[in-house]
């Protein structure tokens, strides 16, 4: 597909073979540096030596150090600012804790007194299941209980809901924050072309990398925590209000203006209720994306369900760690389900309903019966059940039966594919792949955004981590290939038969609202660590949108067209290859790049399972508290994140113009 | 021209692209080739016109003339690149957006042909959502949108939600909402394009009878001549981007400015539009079988003249002025072009 994309003639077959040709010549020179004898090339053309490798990662080093120790603006330091703002954000996670997890306690560890009891489980489960039949009926209602059910009898209750009081308190700040941002940029242009690029690096940008700065400024805790949350979670709800509000119909828009509406009435009363239903997809993203990062945020300091899993990775307790992630993947699922059915109720407005009163009736109710009868307050501990040892014992006994032919895929498919490829890759020199790539982009988006690519390339280069980014090249690389071999016939297939899609759909669905950590736990099991299962863990990750773009520029072909083509004489096959194919080619490949893009945002992940790529250099820094290193690093994987991207949606703009799909 | 006019613009230009404005000011008429050639895209070149107080102007084109641009540069929801609009004398143009704010919220109402309802307000909200952005009561507003909603015959159905209403209802809250302030000077876009015929004559039949009770100024967009003919006083034809013709219906069946206005009125209904005065022959002493008033239309005294045998004198001012009789009648009614008179 990319390949057709780079030889698309710009005027006429000529020039396209021609093209065709140099790229062969391109590859098979990219292949001839792996079999140059060793030290063929040195000095420069071997890599960028040290003296003149820019220490990037120094200066920002030595500059947070001075932000840390002496900044001061007047008398107070800056150090202080950021410790007070996280002692603001700490009052509200400590209410919302107060409220779901511990109950208000007087007083500090072993002495705290409990004053007053958290709401009790009966009542949280009971809102839950009507704010469900609010949402979306009895079944949805059901969905809920039984969610939040299970978090009570599989004993895993506690750390549950202080997961969930973190999110209830990271998703209305990701969501304002957002909303916003997302207006200001609508109103400003001039705020747009500024933020337009932050967000990229916000969506590129490995979270560990901005996990340490979050760190050093604000201090170990839920407030760190949350702050990272909160960043991470931001940037889709800004893109989502800017094109929700872009979206709004431009005669409602005139409405409002002629009814004199003032340019923030215009917003607050008009433009923003009209995009609700937009504006509720980007409520759900932000809830996901929370949900995403419960583990990671464990890291820095937030408790609960994230911090259990991490804990039992570190013990490799494989059984605690699968039940608590499959805890997380229960929360997430009802709170997914819920947020998706507000959204599309949003669209054609709420039946005005007491029910989210009975919620809160509910729980008062149970809160109150909690008082009088302690014993309701908590799930009892003997009903428990714990799914522990079950999957601990599942996992050894796979690997006792089946452990020689785990071992004999994965070696055939180090030694046949990964192997090679890593060979290729990691002989490239710096400014022979700087070209290439400069090239592709030349060839695809003119020669602005070449010089761009190129920059990016040479800054990788200069910052002396062009031999970490090539493993990381290669990883993205082999992954989203496998991606791509798996997504787009599964997609195809989808996309042609509604009843595929009934099955596919549940499947990829779930395999989104995973936090990529969980991705990480069995295939680990299985595998043990190394770059195969990372592989495995990446394509799990990423294949999702490879499937739903595909399906979906498969499915939604002009209709009038495969009418045309069947009344051609086609057979069904030539309607699918010669028709649909081609025409729903521009949304494979805008379902690549999002595969490329969680790709590259689960390499960070993998370095747990000791992978040698820009992910490690980042997962280090993390560990060695190197502020500098770990940003540099990460800003190298964000730029080659933001060329993938860039190509490929280039291309696919490119492809749509060529099929007179767009102008 | 009548009496007191409530709206004048004199040559606005609307140019879409960067530098329209100093583009216009240095060369104040160009051709289309000029404008071309300094990258813009012209929506509206030269426009002049002029409403009478409780007259209803409407200005019809295809769909591309830039009769949307020019009404929406007419109330300044889009800033036009050169020219004049006044409003009551006052200059539109140098209007601030406070004082443009204050005139769209107690001046002008506007209808648009998607109907632009807030899809998450009930009937009775937005009727009233005009009132609430300026901050008034909400039992004031209420009742004010109650008294709206009754004037379009939607009783009942104040707590609907928009989406719960057909086209024809929605457009009748459309219609409640603009006049909810109690403008002078109300904008309709197209209202009643996006409505199935039916639904479409009896809206037109609605507006009739509220414009015989309010009495508003009114500017008209259509892109159907019939329905200008039905409710203009007044029609401007529109033609990639300039007014082509002004005038009744009657002047432009009559004296079509050229072949294009010629197209459009070659179908009309020549017997509902014509006057008498416009298709007599000069008085006869021949006897009369009667006195026909000078604007009385064709299709409102065929009949008469059918049943009697002699032709009429028409009259003007009690005094005659010429006479109808069959042969007229005839070749108004087989749609013969009239002869040399008007």
């Amino acid at each position: 597909m990319i390949a057709a994309t780079l030889a698309a003639p710009a005027s006429g077959p000529g020039r396209r073979s021609s093209w065709l040709l140099a790229w062969l010549v391109v590859l098979a020179v990219t292949i001839g540096f792996s079999h140059l004898p060793r030290g063929t090339l040195d000095g420069l053309w071997e890599e960028v030596p040290r003296g003149m490798q820019i220490p990037v990662a120094r200066w920002i080093s030595a500059a947070t150090a001075w932000l840390v120790d002496d900044a001061r603006i007047g008398p107070v330091a800056f150090r202080d600012v950021t410790r007070g703002l996280a002692a603001l954000l700490e009052a509200p996670l400590r209410a919302a804790s107060s409220l779901l997890a511990t109950g208000l306690m007087r007083g500090e560890g072993s002495a705290a007194v409990r004053l007053l009891p958290p709401l009790p489980w009966l009542g949280v489960v009971g809102a839950g299941a009507l704010l469900g039949l609010h949402a979306g009926g009895a079944r949805l209602a059901a969905l809920m209980a039984a969610c939040l059910g299970y978090l009570a009898v599989f004993g895993q209750w506690q750390s549950a809901m202080t997961t969930l009081a973190s999110i209830a308190i990271a998703v209305p700040l990701g969501v304002a924050g957002g909303l916003l941002l997302g207006i200001a940029a609508y109103r400003s242009r001039r705020f747009e072309a500024a933020l337009s690029p932050v967000l990229d690096a916000m969506q590129t940008a490995p979270v560990f990398a901005y996990l340490l700065p979050i760190l050093v400024l604000f201090g170990f805790g839920p407030a760190a925590a949350l702050i990272a949350t909160v960043i991470y979670a931001m940037p889709p709800m800004v893109r989502v209000t800017q094109l929700a509000l872009r979206g709004v119909s431009p005669e409602i828009v005139e409405y409002g203006r002629m009814a004199g509406a003032t340019p923030r009435q215009l917003v607050w009363r008009v433009m923003v209720p009209s995009a609700r239903a937009p504006l509720m997809v980007g409520v759900n993203q932000v809830i996901m994306l929370s949900l995403n990062m419960v583990i990671i945020a464990s890291m820095i300091g937030a408790g609960g369900l994230g911090y259990d899993v991490l804990t039992s990775l570190r013990r490799l307790d494989i059984g605690g760690g699968l039940e608590a992630g499959v805890a997380i993947v229960v929360l997430a699922v009802a709170l997914d389900r819920l947020s998706q059915a507000y959204a599309a109720r949003a669209g054609h407005g709420l039946p005005r309903s007491r029910l989210p009163l009975a919620a809160l009736a509910a729980a008062v109710a149970a809160w109150g019966l909690a008082f009088l009868v302690p014993a309701v307050a908590v799930y009892p501990e003997g009903w428990q059940v714990s799914t522990s040892d079950f999957w601990a014992g599942a996992i050894e006994w796979l690997n006792v039966n089946y452990f020689d032919t785990f071992e004999a895929i994965k070696t055939a498919v180090l030694t046949n594919l990964l192997l090679p490829v890593r060979r290729v890759l990691v002989a490239v020199p710096w400014w022979w792949g700087t070209f290439v790539i400069a090239l592709a982009m030349w060839r695809i988006g003119g020669s602005r955004r070449a010089g761009i690519a190129a920059g990016f390339a040479l800054f990788v280069a200069f910052t002396g981590y062009w031999a970490p980014a090539m493993v990381s090249i290669y990883l993205v690389g082999v992954s989203v290939l496998i991606a791509a071999a798996i997504g787009v016939p599964v997609g195809i297939a989808s996309g042609l038969s509604p009843r595929v899609w009934a099955w596919v759909q549940p499947a990829i669905d779930t395999l989104q609202t995973l936090p990529s950590f969980v991705y990480l736990i069995p295939v680990v099991m299985l595998f043990r660590v190394g770059e195969f299962t990372a592989l495995i863990a990446i394509v799990l990750y990423a294949v999702a949108p490879a499937i739903r773009y595909t399906a979906l520029g498969v499915r939604e072909v002009d209709p009038a067209l495969i009418e045309a083509a069947t009344a051609m004489g086609t057979t069904p096959a030539q309607r699918v290859l010669r028709v649909r194919l081609p025409l729903a080619a521009p949304e494979v490949l805008l379902g690549l790049s999002q595969t490329v893009l969680l790709a590259v945002s689960m390499l960070v992940i993998t370095a747990l399972v000791g992978t040698r790529d820009l992910g490690q250099e980042v997962y280090i820094a993390l560990t060695k508290a190197d502020v500098g290193r770990g940003l540099v690093a990460g800003a190298c994987i964000a730029m080659l994140a933001m060329l993938a991207d860039r190509m490929l949606t280039q291309g696919a703009a490119r492809l749509r113009r060529r099929l007179g799909l767009a102008p | 021209m009548p009496a007191t006019e409530k709206l004048v613009c004199r040559g606005v230009w609307k140019l879409f692209g960067p530098g329209a404005e100093a583009f216009l000011a240095r060369t104040p008429s160009p051709s289309r080739e000029a404008v071309a050639a300094a990258r813009l895209v012209p929506a509206v070149i030269d426009a002049s016109l002029s409403v009478a107080e409780g007259e209803c102007f409407v200005i019809m084109g295809l769909s591309g003339s830039g009769k949307s641009t020019l009404v929406r540069c007419l109330s300044r929801l889009v800033e036009p690149s050169a020219g004049e609009i006044r409003f009551e004398g006052r200059d539109l143009r140098a209007a601030s957006e406070r004082e443009l704010i204050e005139l769209r919220r107690h001046r002008m109402g506007m209808v648009f042909q998607h109907f632009a309802l807030l899809p998450h307000l009930s009937v009775l909200e937005n009727v009233a959502f005009p009132l609430a952005v300026q901050g008034v009561a909400r039992a004031t507003r209420e009742a004010r949108a109650r008294e709206m909603i009754a004037l379009v015959g939607l009783e009942g159905r104040e707590g609907r939600l928009p989406r719960e209403l057909s086209g024809g209802q929605q457009q009748r809250v459309g219609i409640a909402r603009s006049l909810a302030v109690g403008p002078e000077l109300w904008f309709l876009d197209e209202p009643f394009s996006a409505l199935d015929p039916l639904i479409r004559r009896e809206m037109q039949n609605e507006f009739l009878r509220l414009q015989s009770r309010l009495r508003k100024t009114i500017v008209f967009i259509t892109h159907d001549f019939d329905e200008a003919i039905r409710l203009a006083d007044r029609i401007a034809i529109m033609r990639d981007g300039r007014i082509i013709q002004t005038g009744t219906a009657e002047e432009l069946i009559l004296a079509p400015a050229d072949p294009y206005v010629a197209d459009f009125t070659r179908e009309a209904p020549r017997a509902k539009i014509l006057s008498a005065r416009a298709i007599m022959r000069p008085p006869t002493d021949a006897p009369v079988a009667g006195t026909i008033e000078a604007g009385r239309r064709v299709a409102d005294f065929a009949a008469e003249i059918e049943a009697a045998g002699a032709p009429f004198a028409v009259v003007e001012n009690g005094r005659p002025i010429g006479a109808v009789g069959r042969a007229e009648v005839m070749a108004v009614l087989l749609g013969r072009p009239p002869e040399g008179r008007a």
